[in-house]
């Protein structure tokens, strides 16, 4: 299988008036064309450090991405992101069919556009839906209309950020299916970042085990179970039970000592702490980036 | 329909009220609302039918009046909705910009009309001037703040879209500041008004606010009540004009956080 995108030492430090942060020692992973490869982690350990370097949103320290074979240096041409707040995500001015018009305006022509969005409303089963706005629809649907912009997109990867952490259980199922099915139907290349160890083990073809902040790889572990999933069986095979509580032990679930609470407490003060300074570190990369190229 | 009338029964109650309390008055000074009435209709009102009944005094005073305020108005928000987004976008240039804004905008614009005397010649520039002037700073500074208040995940969205800067600025920074804006824009239009009066208090015989002064004066006190009524008259109609298009605008926005038909500001 050809690596669709290739991470090699990866690494990034926040440097501040009072100190430096070390977000991602030293990450290195490749994810194949046509692969879903989940990365889990706790919370704070750097996965949405990780997410913004892959999409170029900021430029790592040290080490190299690439996508396709391209360094990637500033934002790709050819990425798409879904992110967990929808209701932000989304432009709420904006119709379900507009919204996913919106990215393909600077490539194609307004038939073109419009009969792609259309297609991809239909692949999360939204055809209905097109001349709504996304606030009259619920969450989940919300949901799918950002999953539909990204794949309107034809993005060479999907990355989506803790997509379906900000919908009910019930959803949050149809969703994972949605997304398995639209993956397998079209070939897409995804990278998902979540806390969810059950999500991650149900929805990967891999999954990368993250440890804490600064995050490096634990476990590269192959998913060996039926591309064919199902909420109710996946879910009761042995495979899938093993594989979770493989996941969960690497992640130390549930173990209470001293010092891993110590660590844990250590880690989300310094998310907290840091969240500002990376988000500062957005604004100017694209600034620079909106300079470089104009 | 019952709402309508509730709204315009007080109203026309006062009225009534006024009427009565004018006749027993008998006062020069508090002409009965029927005779502001007729002084409004032999002013502006008694024309040829062929120009609608319009007089020459609505050619020209009403009109040119109303024309400057619109003019003024327009200026002033070309200049506050992209100067307010492009300072809004810029943490950098607001910090530099901040203290100044801050200033003028505490400076009570008809101190400036001597100034503006001076610097422009009497009339319509210097009229324009002060207008602009006083409704600006309502359009910059809600500009500033609905641009500042695009959210992160609006800005991450659109650069990992790569989408183009003039998109992002048309597209999504003015969308998400537009009802900000909006209701910068109705409280500059209400501040228009004023200003427009009181730019044609001094050096000029023309306009709405001169023909004031000048019944004034004249002790022709019906005539006087006839511009004041007129230049509410205006006022409201502006902004009904106004917030039919703000309506229109932002059809998009969910009910709940709509501007209201009555709006006060």
């Amino acid at each position: 299988m050809t690596a669709m995108l290739s991470v090699a030492e990866l690494g990034h430090t926040y440097q501040a008036k009072d100190g430096a942060h070390t977000a991602i020692a030293d990450l290195s992973f490749t994810v194949g064309a046509g692969e879903l490869v989940c990365v889990v982690g706790p919370s704070g350990c750097g996965k949405s450090t990780l997410l913004r370097t892959i999409s170029g949103l900021i430029r790592p320290t040290h080490g190299a991405i690439s996508l396709h074979g391209n360094a990637v240096q500033g934002v790709p041409d050819d990425l798409a992101v879904v992110f967990q707040d929808y209701s932000r995500s989304l432009f709420p001015w904006l119709s379900v069919q507009k919204n996913v018009e919106f990215p393909l305006r600077r490539s194609l022509g307004r038939a073109a556009r419009r009969a792609r969005a259309a297609e991809a409303l239909e692949w999360v089963g939204l055809s209905g839906a097109t001349r709504k706005y996304p606030w009259q629809l619920s969450g989940g649907m919300q949901q799918r209309v950002a999953i539909a912009r990204a794949l309107a997109y034809r993005p060479a990867l999907l990355l989506m950020d803790e997509p379906f952490a900000s919908v009910d259980a019930q959803t949050r199922f149809e969703l994972e299916d949605l997304l398995l099915k639209v993956k397998r139907e079209h070939d897409t290349t995804v990278l998902v970042v979540t806390h969810d160890i059950d999500e991650s083990v149900y929805l990967g073809d891999r999954i990368l085990v993250l440890s804490g902040s600064p995050a490096s790889v634990v476990a590269d572990l192959a998913v060996d179970l039926p591309a064919q999933r199902d909420q109710i069986t996946t879910r009761e095979s042995e495979a899938f039970v093993a594989l979770r509580a493989e996941v969960a032990r690497l992640l130390n679930v549930g173990k209470s000592t001293k010092a891993l609470r110590a660590k844990r407490k250590a880690n989300e003060q310094s998310a907290a702490k840091w969240a500002e300074a990376e988000r500062a570190e957005v604004s100017r990369a694209e600034a620079e980036d909106r300079a470089t190229t104009s | 329909m019952t709402r309508f009338l509730q709204r315009w029964g007080v109203f026309a109650g006062l009225v009534v009220v006024w009427e009565l309390l004018t006749w027993l008055a008998d006062d020069t000074f508090f002409p009965r609302p029927t005779a502001i009435a007729e002084a409004a209709r032999a002013l502006w009102l008694s024309g040829p039918a062929d120009r609608l009944f319009l007089t020459d005094t609505v050619f020209e005073h009403v009109f040119p009046s109303v024309g400057r305020l619109l003019a003024g108005w327009g200026i002033a928000a070309l200049i506050g909705v992209s100067l307010g987004v492009a300072l809004g976008r810029s943490a950098t240039a607001m910090q530099f910009a901040g203290p100044l804004l801050t200033f003028l905008r505490s400076i009570p614009p008809p101190a400036l009309v001597p100034v503006f005397l001076l610097v422009f010649n009497i009339g319509t520039q210097m009229q324009l001037a002060t207008i602009v002037f006083g409704v600006l700073w309502p359009i910059l500074l809600n500009s500033v703040d609905g641009a500042r208040s695009v959210d992160a995940t609006k800005y991450e969205t659109s650069a990992v879209f790569r989408i183009p800067k003039p998109q992002w600025v048309l597209g999504v920074v003015l969308p998400a500041a537009a009802p900000k804006i909006f209701a910068g824009l109705r409280v500059s239009l209400s501040l228009s008004l004023v200003l427009m009066v009181v730019s044609e208090l001094v050096g000029t015989d023309n306009g709405i606010g001169s023909q004031l002064l000048v019944a004034q004066r004249e002790f022709d006190f019906p005539d006087m009540w006839a511009g004041i009524v007129l230049l509410g008259v205006l006022g409201y109609a502006l902004n009904t004009v106004l917030l039919a298009f703000e309506r229109r605008a932002l059809a998009w926005q969910p009910k709940q956080e709509r501007t209201p038909a009555t709006v006060e500001d």
